[in-house]
């Protein structure tokens, strides 16, 4: 049953927080957006109370990912996502690297590797 | 600058380093055309909370939660295998500023685009970056048919500081809105060396 107004204009079908039963704040710890995560197993086992999104996110953060990499590959609300990386990294399942504390200043060295990255554009 | 994954046996990937840099401007101003010419372009979704009055006097368990979804435009661009950086084009709409906090906590820095036909509208977000201090260039997005301003008749009107830069530009080219990326940058090291000049 398909109806017209069911399209991503008229927005998500099922509610986002429905996925993480309503909860909308991670357990333990925030997860800036350019934090990275990395899976510490290769696949998630069976048996764990886990969703169809915990494995993917585990599947995907594979390779060193970002936060927000993460939420627009999998097509999730950044919120959902830190849900779920909350419980994946309480049951230490993902690494959490945050992203360089002191950002400002920036490192010199790092600024003009981006001036000359972006040069070669 | 960056840390080496020590936590799993035989892994050595390196953990990249993400910069932040923030695209404003009102309604219509190019923020989407600019991200999608200089990188890959995709949708995010922040779903966030509004919360009623939190603590207050009601515990009947009513809940006064809702939310609301927002979609902004997100780009990256790979400088290295250690380096990226990422593009958010920041949602225009007043009622969405909360987003703007947790974006540009770290954020290298902002390009606020500007229509001169309408340039009331980047008022607000020059507003915003003055006063948290977050460094920020003015590129004037010139249609065609658009007659051209000198940028320092832009950088009057806008009452900017001195030494902020305005840059005219097309948000379709992808080297202009690259260039226009390079001064934002350009210019934050230069604020930083002026500033660890007077310390």
């Amino acid at each position: 049953m398909t109806h017209d107004w069911l399209d991503n204009d008229a927005g998500p079908v099922v509610r986002p927080y429905a996925m993480t039963g309503g909860r909308v704040a991670p357990v333990d710890c925030d997860f800036d957006l350019v934090a990275f995560v990395v899976a510490t197993v290769p696949d998630l086992t069976s048996g764990r109370q886990l969703q169809p999104e915990h494995h993917a996110i585990v599947a995907a953060a594979w390779e060193p990912i970002s936060v927000v990499e993460l939420a627009s590959q999998l097509d999730l609300a950044v919120g959902v996502v830190r849900v779920f990386l909350g419980d994946l990294r309480s049951a230490g399942l993902i690494s959490l690297y945050e992203p360089p504390a002191a950002s400002q200043p920036h490192d010199v060295d790092v600024l003009k590797a981006v001036v000359n990255g972006l040069r070669a554009l | 600058m960056d840390s080496v994954r020590s936590d799993r046996n035989g892994g050595s990937s390196r953990i990249p380093v993400a910069l932040k840099i923030l695209i404003a401007g009102g309604f219509g101003a190019g923020k989407t055309t600019m991200v999608g010419s200089v990188s890959e372009i995709r949708p995010l979704q922040t779903e966030e909370i509004l919360t009623g009055a939190e603590g207050a006097d009601d515990v009947s368990g009513v809940e006064t939660k809702t939310t609301t979804t927002v979609t902004m435009d997100f780009g990256r661009i790979t400088i290295t295998e250690d380096l990226q950086l990422y593009l958010f084009g920041t949602p225009g709409q007043d009622r969405f500023w909360f987003l703007w906090d947790e974006l540009s906590q770290g954020a290298l820095g902002a390009v606020v685009l500007a229509d001169t036909r309408r340039l009331a509208d980047c008022f607000p977000s020059i507003d915003y970056f003055e006063q948290r201090g977050t460094p920020f260039v003015v590129a004037v997005n010139c249609f065609d048919t658009q007659l051209q301003h000198a940028p320092e008749a832009v950088a009057r009107a806008l009452d900017l500081d001195p030494g902020v830069p305005v840059v005219l530009f097309d948000a379709r080219d992808q080297v202009a809105a690259r260039n226009v990326l390079i001064e934002l940058v350009e210019y934050v090291a230069r604020r930083q060396m002026a500033a660890a000049a007077t310390r």
